[in-house]
């Protein structure tokens, strides 16, 4: 990669909040959050249920937005609502249900917004989707509908989906929270590699061996702030702040 | 039974019931239309669009349907200054009254979407239309398809009221057959197998799509 690509991808897929808030009617979900994400990082959110790191990376994907405070990811400014649009379409965002369109076929789902919204040739969507079926090793299951599929098999399309569009970052919404435990191991890997190409990366998860091993950086939340956050190795084997050894003895009880 | 006097007014009545069958594929287009466009509109998140859409429909729910027809039939000619062929009022009323009804329809079957899919479709870069045509309006179709049939069997039943502006379809043809021959049971038997020969195919295809759509 040469200078100057290095330097418009570090343009492009950097994110940054500044004192960001959110409330949902009288509960405030967020108070003054500051966070930065350089381009090509994997930042991993970790935290209770009800901490707010789901909202944080929602609100980073343009689904919810702040009440005040500076979100810029990218090149885009989303906390003006004038220029919020221009992020779709070029992040993707992995959910804990998957929702899959159970309506189309694996590479249904994965061409949908290449011949839509990029008005790509049916043929060329096809080749690009099936490129990204094998990137997550679902290529041979191209024809299936989602009720066909494992849970591992519907998140690693969702993922095939995301990366379709050729997004600059990636947002993993607690990805292997609904999957049964022997079917973790199969996206976490597609996502391990992903981070190995150098895609940037904001995660929402549990797995503390994910977080462990593939994060640049792990961010404790709790309670609406961000309580403590640092390397894999300093937030998750020497912890500072009392609620995050609180949860990990509970985490790693479990 | 006489079924000489059927035998001798059939050509009329099957002349009649042809009407009734372009005035109720019409009609059914029409509240089609508008169902869906009323029924999209009842789920945005705009306030008063969808408390516009919602006034639409509880206004011709609340309102008996002659009433519907007799006001666009007179009413185009007495406000708008022009009459309205018969044919015209009538497709019209009945599309609006019954577009009511099909707008809840596909309003439940909107609602029955998970918000998931239309979020997935927003950050896959779908516009609001492309994700209601694409991703939300196929997944209704199960939902919506058997209640759809059933408004479908009321519509063509209800092209018979049209007979109040004067419109001549199945009824009104009968009607005229019975005030000159005095005999209304044979007729009017006749009218009502013609009626129940549209409307009983469409309840079995209903049926038989019900089980097919039950998962296995």
């Amino acid at each position: 990669m040469t200078a100057t690509t290095a330097k418009e991808q570090s343009i492009a897929s950097s994110i940054q909040l500044r004192a960001v808030t959110k409330a949902f009617g009288s509960v405030q979900v967020l108070k003054n959050i500051d966070l930065d994400v350089a381009s090509g990082k994997v930042v991993v959110l970790i935290g209770a249920s009800g901490s707010g790191k789901s909202t944080v990376l929602r609100i980073m994907s343009g689904l919810e937005t702040a009440d005040s405070g500076e979100v810029v990811v990218g090149d885009v400014p989303m906390h003006d609502p004038k220029r919020a649009p221009e992020i779709r379409g070029h992040v993707g965002m992995v959910f804990q249900q998957f929702n899959l369109f159970p309506h189309l076929n694996a590479l249904g789902n994965v061409t949908l917004a290449l011949r839509k919204s990029l008005k790509m040739s049916k043929a060329e969507a096809r080749e690009v989707g099936l490129r990204c079926l094998e990137r997550v090793g679902m290529q041979d299951r191209c024809a299936n509908y989602p009720s066909q599929l494992s849970g591992g098999q519907q998140q690693r399309v969702a993922i095939a989906r995301a990366l379709a569009v050729n997004p600059r970052i990636m947002f993993f919404d607690e990805a292997t929270s609904a999957l049964d435990p022997e079917l973790v191991g199969e996206v976490t890997s597609v996502m391990r590699s992903l981070a190995a190409d150098g895609m940037t990366m904001v995660v929402v998860t549990h797995e503390m061996g994910f977080a462990h091993r593939t994060a640049d950086r792990v961010v404790f939340m709790d309670d609406g702030v961000i309580a403590e956050q640092g390397s894999p190795e300093q937030v998750l084997k020497d912890p500072q702040h009392p609620r995050t050894q609180q949860f990990l003895a509970r985490v790693l009880e479990a | 039974m006489n079924l000489e006097l059927i035998w001798d007014n059939l050509p009329q009545l099957l002349k009649a019931f042809l009407v009734t069958l372009e005035l109720s594929a019409v009609s059914i287009a029409g509240s089609t239309a508008i169902g869906l466009v009323v029924g999209a509109l009842r789920t945005s998140r705009v306030p008063v669009v969808s408390q516009l859409a919602r006034a639409y429909v509880e206004i011709f729910r609340g309102s008996p349907l002659p009433i519907t027809l007799l006001f666009v039939y007179f009413g185009a000619a007495l406000y708008l200054g022009y009459s309205v062929e018969l044919f015209v009022a009538s497709a019209v009323g009945l599309s609006i009254y019954h577009g009511a009804y099909v707008a809840e329809i596909f309003r439940s079957g909107i609602e029955a979407v998970p918000t998931g899919q239309r979020e997935a479709a927003q950050t896959l870069g779908l516009s609001p239309m492309q994700t209601f045509r694409y991703v939300v309006l196929p997944q209704t179709r199960r939902i919506v398809f058997p209640p759809l049939i059933g408004q479908y069997i009321s519509l063509i039943k209800d092209t018979s009221i049209a007979f109040v502006i004067g419109m001549v379809e199945l009824m009104k043809a009968g009607q005229a057959i019975v005030d000159r021959t005095a005999e209304p049971v044979p007729v009017y038997l006749t009218i009502a197998a013609l009626y129940f020969v549209i409307c009983y195919p469409l309840s079995l295809w209903v049926r038989r799509n019900e089980r097919k759509i039950v998962p296995a």
